[in-house]
């Protein structure tokens, strides 16, 4: 099957989403059961029919578990993808992928993850040091947001970006937060001076650069384009998706290149548009990873929604703001102000644009990127109603 | 590890208490020789023994003629800085105490596709924190020194670190 017959074969029929919260008391295993029953509820498809579950590496709950408790029948398609929040448009794609190719039926891609509870995961000192920790490690580079606070300090160099332009992504998010009842911020409102006046992290990125610490679960469901005309909901269908890992690169470090601000969004994207029988102009709502606002930044390029180095201007004006913009960009708030787990809200949310269901539903969409994390292997998926 | 014994030894100094709790590298087959230099007072790169590139962090094959013959060559230790980050806390105690203190990305002189990460000081055992960071500046020529870092059981790594060059 090539590329262009994908297009449009598969829909992501049902979706589903545990609250999110700083603490939630069920296990990870308890919420992912949970919310992969919903999911095949919301597409009027018995869990029993389940037989292929795509996930993370970094996904706790293992498929046997899964199938164990939804009570599935023979699963003969599972695959796991890793670099954690560069994995999730992938995982869908390989389950859309087994579904095309008839591997299975009924996928089940999921995410469930009691971040908000557990430990800080860059504090456990001992997966610190093997490689590439022992080259920055010692040296008090400890946290992702080092790495990117790095990165984003080359950008703002090289291309003139500021603050204030990390500032229209944080709040520009943060408004479509607060029209969201399920975000975690739904109710903080957030200034530009908020923003400016926030405790620094890890100069130039402060608290609001950085996304949300949540213990949640969600879930989605694709089938055939052929069986979701049948599902309660308009299907979203996968028009394309993509993974990118490109030539020398280095995950989150990616130091060691001779371009480091040219990172996976570039050449998951030259796959994605080759794929797609439309390009950047045509896509009306976007869902971008935002682990750290710079990420959006990086992504814009690589995506190419404007060329490289323009990102900063691209965010003026409320353009990535809805009602706003010409990109509304993470319209439920995102990893920074909805939830931040791995970046599967960003799937559900572009499901929703396209069901028209969003609580910042932009008028009439009729097509949706969904991006994995930049800065690490990452994958992305084209929606379309 | 061929080239060895041409390299030159430079001077390793010990770093004082205020490092006490710091991260220690963890080497592994592929990296020990650069401990091995650091320990020498050298800063050394992987290198296909096949077609001369230099590639950093290291790895049994040369992505260029795919040779897996390879050597550790002594760099002259000079490059300058590429980018940098102002860790605060949250942070590993050890470095909170510190925060906030400068992290800096050195572009190595013999690479551009080469990047240490490293801190910022005043000599072989300043500490992370003593230089103001508004006073660092993308592209300024730097030079390596080695600081060593002494671990509770007893032993030791030299760490490279980096002054401002001239200095």
């Amino acid at each position: 099957m090539t590329a262009v017959a994908f297009r449009d074969t598969t829909a992501i029929v049902g979706i589903a989403q545990t609250e999110f919260s700083k603490h939630l008391v069920p296990t990870e295993t308890e919420l992912a059961a949970r919310v992969i029953v919903d999911a095949c509820a919301d597409a009027g498809i018995d869990p029993s029919e389940i037989n292929a579950l795509c996930s993370y590496t970094m996904e706790a709950t293992e498929e046997v578990e899964i199938a164990r408790n939804v009570g599935a029948g023979d699963i003969t398609y599972f695959s796991q993808i890793g670099y954690g929040g560069g994995a999730g448009c992938g995982v869908v794609g390989q389950a859309a992928m087994a579904v095309a190719t008839g591997q299975a039926e009924v996928a089940v891609a999921w995410r469930s993850r009691k971040r908000g509870s557990g430990p800080r995961p860059w504090s456990n000192t001992s997966t610190q040091l093997a490689v590439p920790g022992q080259w920055t490690r010692p040296h008090g580079m400890l946290r992702p947001a080092d790495e990117i606070a790095a990165l984003t300090r080359r950008y703002m160099h090289q291309f003139g970006a500021t603050r204030d332009h990390l500032a229209n992504i944080a709040v520009a998010v943060r408004g479509h937060a607060n029209r969201n009842p399920a975000a975690m911020m739904f109710e903080k409102q957030m200034t530009h001076e908020d923003y400016l006046a926030a405790r620094w992290i890890s100069e130039p990125l402060c608290l609001f650069d950085n996304c949300l610490e949540t213990d949640g679960a969600l879930a989605c469901v694709i089938v055939s384009a052929d069986r979701a005309r049948d599902c309660p909901h308009p299907p979203a269908y996968v028009h394309a998706f993509a993974q990118g890992l490109p030539a020398q690169h280095q995950t989150m470090v990616n130091f060691f290149n001779e371009d480091p601000l040219l990172g996976p969004a570039w050449a998951c994207a030259r796959r994605l548009w080759a794929n797609a029988e439309f390009g950047p102009a045509d896509v009306d709502v976007a869902q971008i990873y935002d682990a750290f606002t710079p990420l959006i930044l990086l992504s814009l390029e690589g995506y190419g929604f404007c060329e490289r180095g323009e990102a900063a201007g691209f965010t003026e004006n409320g353009n990535l703001e809805w009602g706003k913009g010409s990109l509304p960009v993470n319209t439920s708030g995102g990893g920074l102000s909805e939830a931040y787990v791995h970046g599967f809200n960003l799937i559900t949310e572009g499901v929703k644009q396209i069901r028209g269901s969003s609580t910042a539903q932009v008028e009439g969409a009729e097509t949706c990127l969904v991006t994995g994390g930049e800065g690490v292997p990452t994958s992305a998926l084209l929606l379309r109603r | 590890m061929a080239n060895a014994a041409a390299f030159s030894g430079g001077s390793v100094t010990n770093l004082g208490p205020s490092v006490e709790g710091f991260l220690t590298p963890a080497s592994d087959e592929e990296s020990q020789p650069f401990w091995d230099g650091t320990e020498l007072g050298q800063l050394r790169v992987q290198a296909c023994a096949a077609c001369g590139r230099l590639r950093l962090p290291p790895r049994p094959m040369c992505p260029h003629c795919r040779s897996t013959q390879r050597e550790w060559r002594a760099v002259s230790g000079r490059g300058t800085v590429w980018s940098y980050a102002v860790p605060h806390p949250p942070l590993l105690p050890a470095y909170a105490e510190l925060a906030p203190y400068n992290v800096i990305v050195v572009e190595l002189a013999e690479a551009a596709d080469i990047r240490m990460v490293g801190n910022l000081v005043t000599g072989p055992e300043g500490p992370i924190n003593e230089i103001d960071p508004a006073t660092i500046v993308i592209g300024e020529p730097v030079e390596v020194v080695f600081g060593r870092l002494h671990r509770a059981d007893g032993s030791s790594v030299a760490l490279p670190r980096w002054v401002r060059a001239g200095s």
